[in-house]
């Protein structure tokens, strides 16, 4: 009588709500929201170097975007902001997806070598693309939902290299302005989705602090309403 | 020398062992002592025995042929395995049967997230007792085996399996809409939940809010007043179904630590009626789960109302060790 698989995760819940944010290009805009859900977020602007903020109420805890699912699905964090991409390739993380905070908008994309016909060229005659991502679940996923064979590199730094030298014939990114496409002489082929940043909760968290995780969503909800 | 072992699997040293023996001991006293008799069944069986229970084969995560060239799988819970057993032993048996369990399941793990492929459940099934008695019993049982852990926060989320089921089928949603629409409600994407619900041709803005809303209504008893403001006949029987087992709980006094959860969903096939999720602050994943399973028995050839649980017995000895730690720090 379960439903999933057991795991060994554990972390001590109790005291103020634990939010997770988004160090990085989301952290600007998670703290508006915030600010205007009536969190104080001074002490995150400032200099401080410190990881954990303890607020009045709710203790923020800066982190990689990527490990928000991580830290939230554990329950080391109770709650969590981070971008739809991150969650997608992480899809298999259980956390609750609450909210669509509307901010952070970018597209997923794959992108090829501007006037360059090495993408259809090799599907044609090789069968078979090279694509260079950071986001290797959500490329084969696109790739297998629309019916052709990829090879996915995954690559940690600039993906935009990758066709450039020859290690891909084209890349699945995130573009926000497609400006440095643009700079590295790459354009976009085709839209895979659009993410935008979401509110999530740990799973018990959302059950056993239901008042104090329902009472700021509604809050945020107001904040991208307003 | 190391001689490595599968990822999801370990070895237990004395130490562990003795802690998790005097927890064994403990809830299996807890089940005998309410006449709850223990069973054990093989870790293996026929995969068409098991595939017979799920209604699918995807269960089992471990199949292999044996000597014969017959099909085997791993058991992937003890509630099939013993749905199995009083079809086989107990067909003429005067109901209601009262059977509980200590043992391995076995599940596939994806890479790096420290999940096992072996653990270990502890739980109960009472077979031929329909709702509410039958699940208020059961929710008593697990009470009893939760303080015996000495998990005495711990909290037990209360919902219906059938809710959304019912809604959809009302709202005229079925097929592959119908599918996708649950499993988002089952991994709580509520934004996926929205956009799903919006594609749907003949569904009002109004509707989509309300099964939304729905999906987030949890706590007391006051949850179902609002549940049937928001209205429906699907909401209607789930919200009496939950109320009834809610008052018999009451009746016996084991209420207290119940939230009802109208976004409860759980995504094995075979539960029908009340379901049940089991909570403890101190840790961030459920501890254990269960509910009622009407129609499962009759797969088997027996038909016979049935409710259960089972505890992950890993992450109570956790809890456990946390609350430990915690009472500590209080005195």
């Amino acid at each position: 009588v379960s439903v999933e698989v057991a795991g060994m995760g554990r972390a001590k819940a109790g005291g103020p709500l634990k939010l997770a944010v988004p160090r990085g290009a989301l952290l600007e805009e998670t703290l508006d929201a915030l600010d205007a859900a009536g969190i104080d977020t001074a002490e995150v602007r400032g200099e401080s170097r410190s990881l954990i903020f303890e607020g009045e109420g709710i203790t923020l805890v800066t982190m990689r975007p990527s490990d928000v699912p991580t830290y939230v699905e554990a329950g080391a964090a109770d709650i969590g902001i981070t971008g739809k991409d991150v969650l997608l390739e992480q899809a298999d993380r259980m956390v609750y997806e609450l909210l669509d905070l509307g901010f952070g908008r970018c597209r997923m994309v794959l992108a090829g070598r501007k006037g360059d016909e090495r993408l259809g060229e090799a599907e044609r005659r090789l069968g078979m693309m090279r694509i260079a991502t950071k986001y290797p679940r959500v490329a084969e996923r696109y790739f297998e939902q629309t019916g052709r064979q990829v090879e996915v590199i995954e690559v940690k730094g600039s993906v935009e290299l990758a066709p450039l030298v020859g290690l891909a014939d084209g890349i699945v990114d995130l573009v926000a302005t497609g400006r440095t496409l643009d700079e590295n002489d790459l354009e976009v082929r085709e839209e895979i989705v659009v993410c935008t940043a979401r509110f999530v909760a740990n799973r018990v968290a959302h059950k056993l602090r239901a008042a104090e995780v329902d009472e700021l969503t509604a809050k945020l909800r107001e904040g991208i309403a307003g | 020398m190391i001689h490595p072992i599968p990822p999801g699997t370990r070895d237990v040293l004395p130490d562990e062992m003795r802690e998790l023996r005097r927890l064994h001991l403990a809830l299996i006293e807890v089940f005998e002592g309410r006449g709850y008799g223990e069973v054990a069944t093989p870790a293996i069986e026929y995969d068409e025995v098991l595939a017979r229970g799920s209604g699918r084969t995807a269960d089992s995560a471990y199949r292999f042929f044996d000597e014969r060239g017959d099909l085997l799988a791993l058991r992937s819970d003890m509630t099939i395995p013993i749905a199995r057993l009083v079809a086989s032993r107990y067909a003429n048996a005067e109901p209601p049967l009262r059977l509980c369990y200590l043992a391995n399941a076995y599940r596939a793990v994806r890479p790096q997230r420290g999940q096992m492929r072996e653990f270990a459940q502890a739980g109960v099934e009472l077979i031929g007792m329909p709702a509410p008695q039958g699940t208020a019993e059961v929710v008593e049982v697990l009470e009893a085996a939760l303080d015996a852990s000495g998990l005495t926060r711990a909290v037990i989320g209360l919902g219906d399996a059938d809710l959304f089921r019912q809604l959809l089928a009302e709202l005229g949603v079925e097929g592959e809409a119908r599918d996708s629409i649950l499993e988002r409600l089952a991994m709580h994407d509520l934004v996926g939940l929205e956009a799903e619900l919006s594609e749907v041709k003949g569904i009002s803005a109004e509707q989509c809010a309300t099964c939304v809303a729905l999906s987030q209504l949890r706590g007391g008893s006051e949850v179902l007043e609002q549940a049937r403001a928001l209205g429906g006949a699907a909401v209607e029987r789930a919200t009496a179904r939950i109320q009834e087992t809610f008052e018999a709980l009451e009746a016996r006094g084991a209420a207290e630590r119940v939230r009802i959860d109208l976004g409860l969903l759980r995504d094995l096939g075979y539960y029908s009626g009340a379901i049940l999720e089991v909570y403890d602050p101190a840790l961030g994943h459920i501890l254990g789960g269960g509910g009622r399973y009407d129609g499962l028995l009759k797969r088997f050839g027996v038909d016979l109302p049935a409710a259960g649980f089972a505890l992950y017995m890993e992450r109570v000895h956790v809890a456990q060790m946390e609350e430990e730690a915690r009472k500590e720090e209080d005195s």
